[in-house]
């Protein structure tokens, strides 16, 4: 491999739209891209499909039309042929779910999941596979590893079944971790565990990290970017910092005005009204406009373009410079 | 978590449930209406002559007394003798029944063999042609009653092609097993429908576990995914299921071994509660609903095996 130019992107999603039969277009028009080592948070509300774009980006998605383009170091996925997209994944790009329970195969040992990846992208023998499992399971903090590999998913705690999750994913050196909401089933001591372990492993691998999230909290602290999706559509994309401190679309102004903040004992959080919208067609006008408090005719006459704000910042917001400045902490 | 005790302990349990079984088989064979002299020497006979035999038979002591000599001697392996062909009622099952539990065995290898693959192609093809052809297929074999199954193979195959025997058990394992197709492919044709849409079921299910898209979002073969993550998990269900239907098999065979003229157990049941040979009804219930325990036993290891979140 020759080594990459410090600009190529590891993964890049260009007008990304996945529709599921007949005609709910859960996502539309999506476009981001990951550097190596970039922590990159994307964040949403239940049904923005912001997990469908995770799954959409490994073609794991089942009865789903999947259209634009997922560009892994300039291959087109979507296009990629069986052979090739295998070794791709779990090597190029590996995933870590949501709830841990469900995504290890209950009737096999752990460190059967972990050999089997092993297996599958190295030619590592059998006693170095065990090895390597071992020492996987160290790194992910779980103690006893050895002795750890004949334990089944039901065996282990909530927090280790994710750690050993992570261990999986990582089994083959993937250049891109994707973790969808990776934190959400566990207890909050633990969260901050798990998180810590991420970018733990970020650093140490110099691994590209995709955080799929619905928790603007867990993204202030891990990430370095974040892209905000609201039905299935980029709201606005920039750095985490920026974006917080002054957000430039009225969905993300809304999400952060929904939250506790620090130091602001006694203010009161303001939830947005309405509902997310309802899936369907594609919207020929911005989906936010019906709960939105800064909406004008204009928003709802046509779909409000994607335009660079400022340097390495995108906002789809008709309304992106009324907004007010969040309080400095 | 520790495995051996409880197979142990599953074992134990099997124990009363014989002696519960031994209690509701004495019972119900004597609820029968009529008695085992008035069958052996007609209406006609003198009273003299049905006290005489009654005497003899031990027919004339308390029920408690008779359930004890039953209980007693079944323990120890000891069934009696036949009242209706007067030779040890052992012999008379050792001699039916290798014959009930070829039929059997066969029944379920043919229904397996059928149905494994064809669940996986109806799986993989959910809702396509193939699955279509496959599921209308089974409907057929599963609607249709046993008795008609086996006249129109008994028809077609052996009076009218002349491949197999048209009844009979033969001479020697080569004979028995020719001899035994037609009754088997006939109890297995309704067997493999029901594995066939259960295992169909459990794929498709799997199929769509979240554990099956991790592995795939690992980049394992299909063949691994398959093998390992699905067949193994939806095996779980349908070997519950198999099971269950083995133990029905061993004692529902009644039909086709009369169809089939098969000298197997289900035969010598019919013919003992005919002619109220309580003995033999006694011990042939008993030795049957022992074998469906064991079959279950068998069941249950295999899924403890199968599933470890199952305590055995």
């Amino acid at each position: 491999m020759t080594p990459l130019l410090p600009m190529t992107p590891l993964l890049e999603v260009r007008d990304l739209a996945i529709t599921f039969a007949p005609a709910a277009r859960v996502v539309d028009g999506v476009d981001f891209r990951i550097m190596p080592g970039e922590v990159l948070g994307l964040v949403g509300e239940s049904g923005s499909g912001k997990s469908v774009t995770l799954r959409a980006l490994l073609r794991l998605l089942h009865g789903a039309r999947v259209e634009g383009h997922v560009l892994w170091k300039g291959r087109d996925v979507l296009a990629m042929p069986d052979a090739e997209l295998r070794a791709m994944r779990g090597r190029g790009m590996a995933a870590v779910f949501q709830e841990p329970t469900a995504a290890l195969n209950p009737v096999l040992p752990i460190g059967l999941q972990i050999d089997e990846s092993l297996a599958a992208h190295t030619d590592l023998s059998g006693a170095a596979r065990r090895r390597r499992a071992i020492e996987l399971l160290g790194e992910v903090g779980i103690a006893d590893a050895a002795r750890r590999l004949g334990a089944y998913p039901h065996e282990l705690s909530g927090g280790q079944r994710q750690r050993a999750m992570i261990a999986i994913a990582l089994a083959a050196g993937p250049e891109l971790l994707l973790a969808d909401e990776p934190t959400t089933a566990l207890d909050v001591t633990i969260q901050d565990q798990i998180l810590a372990l991420l970018l733990r492993l970020v650093a140490d691998r110099h691994m590209g990290l995709l955080l799929v999230t619905h928790d603007l909290g867990v993204v202030a602290e891990t990430c370095d970017r974040m892209v905000v999706l609201y039905a299935g559509r980029v709201a606005e994309a920039g750095s985490v910092a920026d974006l917080l401190r002054q957000p430039r679309h009225a969905y993300t102004d809304a999400l952060l005005r929904s939250m506790p903040g620090e130091g602001e004992a006694r203010t009161r959080l303001s939830p947005i009204p309405g509902m997310a919208p309802k899936l369907g067609r594609p919207l020929d006008a911005c989906a936010f406009v019906p709960r939105c408090s800064y909406a004008s005719p204009e928003c709802s006459a046509h779909r409000p373009p994607m335009v660079a704000v400022e340097p390495r910042r995108l906002s789809a917001c008709i309304a992106w410079n009324r907004l007010p400045a969040r309080v400095a902490a | 978590m520790n495995r051996a005790g409880a197979i142990v302990g599953r074992i134990a349990q099997i124990i009363p449930t014989f002696f519960l079984i031994g209690v509701v088989v004495f019972v119900l064979a004597r609820l029968l209406p009529g008695d085992a002299v008035s069958a052996m020497l007609g209406d006609r006979a003198t009273d003299e002559a049905v006290r005489r035999i009654t005497h003899q038979l031990g027919l004339d002591r308390s029920m408690v007394a008779q359930f004890l000599t039953f209980i007693g001697q079944a323990a120890q392996g000891h069934f009696g003798q036949s009242l209706a062909f007067r030779v040890p009622v052992a012999s008379l099952i050792s001699e039916r029944l290798p014959v009930t539990l070829l039929l059997t065995l066969m029944a379920t290898l043919i229904a397996m063999c059928m149905a494994l693959p064809l669940a996986f192609v109806a799986a993989m093809n959910a809702n396509r042609w193939p699955d279509i052809l496959i599921r209308a297929v089974f409907q057929v074999g599963l609607s249709s009653p046993v008795f008609y199954v086996g006249l129109v193979l008994l028809t077609v195959f052996a009076a009218g092609l002349r491949l197999f025997p048209v009844g009979g058990y033969g001479e020697g394992l080569p004979a028995h097993l020719y001899h035994l197709f037609l009754p088997a492919l006939t109890l297995a044709l309704s067997f493999s429908a029901v594995i066939m849409r259960t295992l169909r079921g459990s794929i498709l299910a799997v199929l769509r576990a979240e554990f099956v898209d991790f592995a795939r979002a690992k980049g394992l073969s299909a063949r691994v995914i398959l093998l390992r993550h699905v067949l193994r998990s939806a095996a779980i269900t349908t070997v519950t299921l198999v099971g269950l239907h083995i133990g029905s098999l061993l004692g529902g065979a009644v039909i086709t071994e009369s169809v089939f003229a098969v000298p197997g157990v289900g035969r010598l049941m019919v013919d003992s509660i005919f002619s109220r040979d309580y003995p033999v009804i006694q011990a042939l219930t008993l030795v049957l609903a022992v074998l469906v325990s064991l079959t279950f036993l068998a069941t249950d290891l295999l899924h403890g095996w199968l599933d470890p979140r199952a305590g055995v």
